[in-house]
């Protein structure tokens, strides 16, 4: 078997096991409304942080607006959600289908459209154009209003919009007071989705379109002059990652009675940023375990020391920053030379040594 | 009258975004690196400013001599625990390795300030305002207004802080000018940002000349914190990040390693945003600010005076 399908194969087949364990107990009934509440919450986030390591790991660029195109995913989801629950008649799994495809669609657009102009920047300038977007949307979404009432939609920016007949009024976006979208989002739901979008990634990563993306991330010169189309599979890239992370959006938005635009801020994309890092560039299982771990330790530590929760990103900056000079600083990597050589001499000694007796 | 003063008002805060600009293309053009954590030394200089003058026993020109003084130090050393050994590392761990920097310095300010935004002394405190104008009366410098007992209201008022601004970044900007192009120091810096190779080749100290930009680049930093905390009197962990992103924007903007670029896309930026907030949306000038950018980098990615450079395998 290849290396790739193996690796995969685990990821995949330990992230099923995992949540059947957990489907398990929670059909039991044996998990409290805490931990059922964090495995939502969680599985949203390793959404989120798998496919901003398409971008980070794969492509090789930094995307600092991750949390921009949730909050496409998130609004633009809660809008057919809304809309669709108050015509009635529709059932709830086509209604929130529809709404996570639409999430989706929302944000991949919004993908192919930033991503034209930012596909031809590398490094710096597209981590700072990213973050930038992050915040459009941010203010985008703190400002738009959409009313809906007998007479139709009534849309209004920075302002909310006038005249509604107030017998049938419904406020489906409310500017800065944010959205409040049917809670739909459950484990299940959540299980079935990381799946799905899991599996896209894998087949994506490995397919020859990834396979293009990581060459032009390894030498962008030397993948140009065999003939990749750079730009083209950077955007497909670029796009498929703002599409899976609309979905995290959208199931984000409805697992909370209300969210605010201002959620969806430059502290949320760092901290899907640092998951990615720390859980390992390119590699999606170590995203899964990072999430995991950094999203559920501090909210279980919250009980019995507060003092390490407030402190946690601190600790994360550190690690952070030490990660990568241990990676990549001469210093480091002299030292790690040292140790392995030392290992081997005493490898290699033990085993004369042990020939000698015998 | 109200768009002189918006337009006064955005240069004031133009220059300020100058000077912080300033910092992040020196560093650019001869680090080659984005220094994320710039924005959060601004917020370092704010805090030492904010601590220092709140203590009786420290006068005022002394206070600002301790914040430029931490500012560059931090600056300095931060290059030299997470930057340098990076210098040939790829650029997604420099990037990364800053974002960390600017995470710490923002999560230790959380911890030891907490996150409640505190009230910052204006260093022009008390001051009458720089200029008012009446109408019919013409115009009055560094006075109260003459006309309160008449119930007169000037139709234009220019605060100290609004001229401060601008005249220290001015000071500041011709002073650099002339230290990078008549200093032997300043052509190091010139030589390392054009070929660092062959800088190092004749005999210039690269890593000493790398921690000198880090170390004016912060002192930037700490001038503008005093400056934009006494024009926007508060300080919070966060305040560091905005005004840093959008120097950078503005470093883009003029065409990022270029010095006048800086000062230019500084005052542009400024400016924009100042009447972006006026007269469009107060809520949305920020929005405006980054769709410059976005502009700006599809018609011309080198800025307004950037140097266009080919890549060479």
């Amino acid at each position: 078997m290849r290396k790739v399908t193996k690796n995969n194969l685990i990821t995949f087949g330990g992230t099923t096991a995992l949540l059947a364990v957990l489907g398990v107990l929670m059909a039991m009934g044996k998990l409290n409304n805490m931990v059922s509440g964090l495995t939502v919450t969680i599985g949203i986030y390793i959404i989120a942080s798998t496919s901003l390591n398409l971008t980070v790991g794969v492509l090789g660029e930094l995307s600092l607006g991750h949390a921009g195109f949730m909050c496409i995913g998130a609004f633009s989801s809660a809008t057919v959600s809304q809309m669709l629950m108050n015509v009635g008649g529709v059932p709830q799994w086509l209604v929130f289908t529809l709404a996570i495809l639409f999430g989706a669609v929302c944000a991949a657009i919004m993908g192919v459209l930033i991503g034209i102009p930012v596909m031809r920047l590398r490094g710096d300038y597209l981590a700072i154009v990213t973050l930038g977007f992050g915040e459009i949307m941010k203010s985008l979404f703190n400002n738009i209003y959409l009313t809906q009432d007998v007479n139709g939609l009534h849309f209004g920016f920075t302002n909310p919009p006038q005249n509604i007949d107030a017998a049938t009024k419904v406020e489906i976006l409310r500017g800065p007071m944010g959205t409040s979208a049917p809670g739909l989002t459950n484990f299940w739901v959540v299980a079935a989705v990381l799946l799905v979008c899991l599996l896209i990634l894998m087949m994506f990563i490995d397919s020859k379109s990834g396979r293009a993306c990581m060459a032009v991330r390894d030498n962008y010169i030397a993948a140009q002059s065999v003939g990749i189309n750079v730009t083209k599979f950077r955007l497909m890239a670029f796009t498929l990652s703002a599409a899976i992370a609309g979905v995290a959006g959208a199931l984000y938005m409805h697992s909370l009675s209300n969210m605010l635009p201002k959620k969806f801020d430059y502290n949320l994309s760092i901290l899907i940023l640092v998951y990615v890092v720390l859980g390992g560039l390119g590699s999606l299982r170590g995203s899964i375990i990072a999430t995991i771990i950094l999203y559920a330790l501090p909210e279980l530590l919250r009980n019995i020391n507060q003092e390490i929760v407030n402190a946690r990103m601190l600790i994360y900056a550190i690690i952070l920053i030490f990660l990568m000079l241990w990676k990549n600083a001469p210093f480091f990597i002299n030292l790690r030379e040292k140790i392995k050589a030392k290992f081997k001499k005493d490898k290699a000694t033990d085993v004369t040594s042990g020939g000698a007796e015998a | 009258m109200s768009f002189i003063s918006n337009l006064l008002n955005g240069i004031s805060l133009g220059s300020i975004y100058a000077l912080i600009a300033l910092g992040y293309t020196m560093v650019y053009g001869i680090a080659k690196m984005l220094n994320f954590a710039h924005g959060d030394i601004i917020m370092v200089g704010g805090y030492a400013a904010f601590i220092t003058m709140a203590a009786t026993w420290c006068p005022l020109w002394l206070a600002m001599l301790i914040t430029v003084a931490v500012c560059t130090v931090l600056g300095v050393v931060i290059e030299k625990v997470a930057y340098r050994p990076l210098r040939s590392a790829p650029p997604l761990a420099v990037l990364i390795t800053a974002i960390g920097v600017s995470y710490l310095l923002q999560n230790i300010a959380l911890l030891t300030q907490s996150a409640n935004p505190r009230t910052f002394t204006s260093i022009a405190a008390g001051a009458p305002p720089f200029l008012q104008v009446f109408e019919g009366k013409g115009a009055v410098f560094f006075a109260d207004n003459p006309y309160a007992d008449e119930g007169l209201k000037p139709i234009l008022t220019i605060s100290m802080e609004t001229f401060l601004a601008i005249a220290v970044s001015v000071i500041i900007m011709v002073a650099l000018i002339l230290f990078i192009n008549k200093t032997k120091a300043g052509k190091a810096m010139l030589a390392c940002s054009e070929d660092r190779g062959a800088a190092q080749l004749m005999g210039i100290n690269v890593n000493g000349t790398i921690s000198l930009t880090f170390a004016i680049g912060s002192a930037l930093a700490a001038v503008a914190a005093v400056l934009m905390c006494s024009a926007y009197p508060q300080i919070s962990p966060y305040t560091g990040s905005m005004p840093g992103i959008k120097a950078f924007v503005a470093a883009v903007f003029g065409g990022i390693g270029s010095i006048p670029g800086a000062m230019i896309g500084g005052v542009l930026l400024g400016v924009i945003e100042i009447l972006a907030k006026f007269y469009i949306s107060s809520q949305l000038s920020d929005a405006i600010v980054f769709l410059v950018l976005i502009v700006v980098l599809i018609v011309r990615p080198t800025g307004i005076m950037g140097k266009k450079i080919n890549e060479k395998v």
